[in-house]
C-alpha cells in the first residue's frame, strides 16, 4: 500500500459520509413533511402494484420535487445516495489517474460503466 | 393505525434490525427484509426495495471509520466489484422474472447459510505465496498488526475468488442484501486474504454492488418511498450505534442469540414459500 493508495481511501471515505448524511437529511425533511401531512390509515404493502409512475424516473421526482411533495423529496434523497457509491468509483478512477496506475483505472473504469449503464440503460 | 404511527413504528424496528445487524456482522439487509415479510406482511418486492436502499446506506456510513482503521484494500474492492456488479445486474433481472414465493424460498436458504457462517470458528492463514495472476493485478497488501509491524499478504485463486464474488452480486440484486457472508467467504477462504480485510474490503464494495441493482429496482417500482424512508434512516442510525458498540461490547453470547433467531425466521420463510405455492 503506497501513500496515495490511503490518500485515495481517506478522500473516498470522506466523500461516502458525506453523501450518505446528505442522503439522510433529505430523506428525514420529505419523511418529516411526509408524517406531518398524512393521517391517512396505515398504507397496505401486502401486494405488490409497483409505484406510481412519477416516481418512477428520475423526470418524475425532479418534477415532484418541485411541487414540494414529500414522496418525491423522499425520492430525491435515494437518488442521492445510489448516486453516492457511483462518485466513489468516479473518484478512484480519477485518483488511480494521479498515481499513474494504467491498469487500475481501466479496471475502475469498467465497474464505473456498468453502474452507469445500470442506472440508466438496464431493462 | 394511522400511517405516521406505522412509519414510527417501522423506524424503531428497524433501529433494532440495524443494531442487532452491526452487532453480530450479518449486516441490516438480511435482518430487516424478514422482519417486514413476516412480522409487517409487506410484500416482498417492496420489502427487498427497502433493504438495498438500507444496505447502501450503511455501507457508506461505515467507510470512514472502516478506512481509519486501515485494513480495507482499495485494489481488491475495485477489481472484484466487477464481478459482483455484473452479478448484480443479472440478480436484479432475475428478481422482476421469478415468481414471489421463489424469491423467498432463496432468502430463507441465504438466511440459513449466513447463520451458519457466522457461528463458524474463523481460522487464519495469511499466505504471501507469489500467485501469479494475483501479482499481475496487484492483488497484495500489507496487514497493520498494531504494534507497528506489518504483515504483507498475497491474494490466492483470483478466478476461485471472482467466481463467488459474481454470485455474491447475483444474490445482492435478486435478494437486496449486501451479500456480506458470501463476499467474505470469497475473499476469506478462496482469495486466502486475511479476515480484517475480507470483512471491511466487503463493506467497501457492497454499497457499489447495491447501486448497480437500484437502478432496475426504481424502475420497477420497488422503492416506496413511504416505508423505505423509516427503514433506510432506522437502519442507518441502528448499525452506526451498533458498530460504536461492537467497540465495547461481548458479542459471542449476542451472535449465537441472534443466529438462532435468523434460523427461525430463514425456516419460516422456506415454509411460507412452499406453502404459498
Amino acid at each position: 500500500m503506497s501513500w496515495t493508495d490511503k490518500r485515495i481511501e481517506n478522500w473516498v471515505g470522506y466523500m461516502l459520509r458525506t453523501g450518505v448524511l446528505l442522503a439522510a437529511a433529505i430523506v428525514l425533511i420529505g419523511g418529516a413533511m411526509y408524517m406531518v401531512k398524512n393521517h391517512s390509515s396505515r398504507p397496505d404493502y401486502s401486494q405488490f402494484h409497483g409505484e406510481t409512475v412519477q416516481l418512477m424516473t428520475m423526470h418524475g421526482i425532479v418534477h415532484g420535487v418541485g411541487t414540494g411533495d414529500p414522496l418525491s423529496i423522499i425520492m430525491l434523497g435515494l437518488l442521492v445516495l445510489i448516486a453516492t457509491p457511483v462518485a466513489r468509483v468516479g473518484m478512484c478512477v480519477a485518483g488511480f489517474l494521479f498515481e499513474g496506475d494504467r491498469l487500475y483505472v481501466a479496471v475502475s473504469s469498467v465497474v464505473l460503466v456498468i453502474l452507469l449503464y445500470s442506472l440508466f440503460f438496464h431493462k | 393505525m394511522d400511517a405516521s404511527w406505522f412509519s414510527l413504528i417501522l423506524l424503531v424496528t428497524s433501529l433494532a434490525a440495524g443494531l442487532l445487524g452491526a452487532l453480530s456482522g450479518l449486516g441490516g439487509g438480511v435482518v430487516i427484509v424478514p422482519v417486514l415479510t413476516i412480522v409487517f406482511h409487506v410484500d416482498i418486492h417492496y420489502a427487498i426495495g427497502a433493504s438495498l436502499v438500507s444496505v447502501i446506506a450503511t455501507s457508506s456510513g461505515a467507510a470512514a471509520a472502516y478506512v481509519r482503521e486501515g485494513f480495507s484494500n482499495i485494489r481488491v474492492g475495485m477489481f472484484l466489484e466487477i464481478a459482483t456488479t455484473l452479478g448484480a445486474l443479472v440478480g436484479a433481472w432475475l428478481t422482476t422474472q421469478v415468481p414471489t414465493h421463489a424469491i423467498g424460498f432463496i432468502f430463507g436458504l441465504v438466511l440459513l447459510y449466513s447463520a451458519y457462517v457466522s457461528l463458524k470458528a474463523k481460522h487464519e492463514e495469511i499466505t504471501t505465496k507469489p500467485d501469479k495472476m494475483a501479482l499481475r493485478l496487484r492483488l497484495e497488501g500489507t496487514l497493520p498488526l498494531g504494534d507497528g509491524r506489518e504483515q504483507p499478504y498475497v491474494a490466492q485463486r483470483v478466478p476461485a475468488g471472482f467466481g463467488l464474488m459474481w454470485l455474491a452480486g447475483v444474490l445482492s440484486g435478486l435478494l437486496g442484501i449486501g451479500s456480506g457472508a458470501v463476499k467474505v467467504i470469497a475473499m476469506d477462504q478462496a482469495m486466502r486474504l486475511p479476515f480484517k480485510v475480507s470483512t471491511t474490503t466487503s463493506n467497501f464494495m457492497i454499497g457499489v454492488t447495491a447501486a448497480a441493482s437500484a437502478g432496475l429496482y426504481l424502475k420497477s417500482g420497488y422503492l416506496m418511498p413511504a416505508l423505505v424512508m423509516p427503514v433506510m434512516l432506522g437502519v442507518l442510525a441502528g448499525s452506526l450505534i451498533g458498530s460504536r458498540l461492537l467497540v465495547r461490547a461481548h458479542v459471542r453470547t449476542l451472535k449465537v442469540v441472534f443466529s438462532l433467531l435468523i434460523i427461525v425466521m430463514g425456516i419460516e420463510m422456506i415454509v411460507n414459500s412452499l406453502l404459498r405455492k
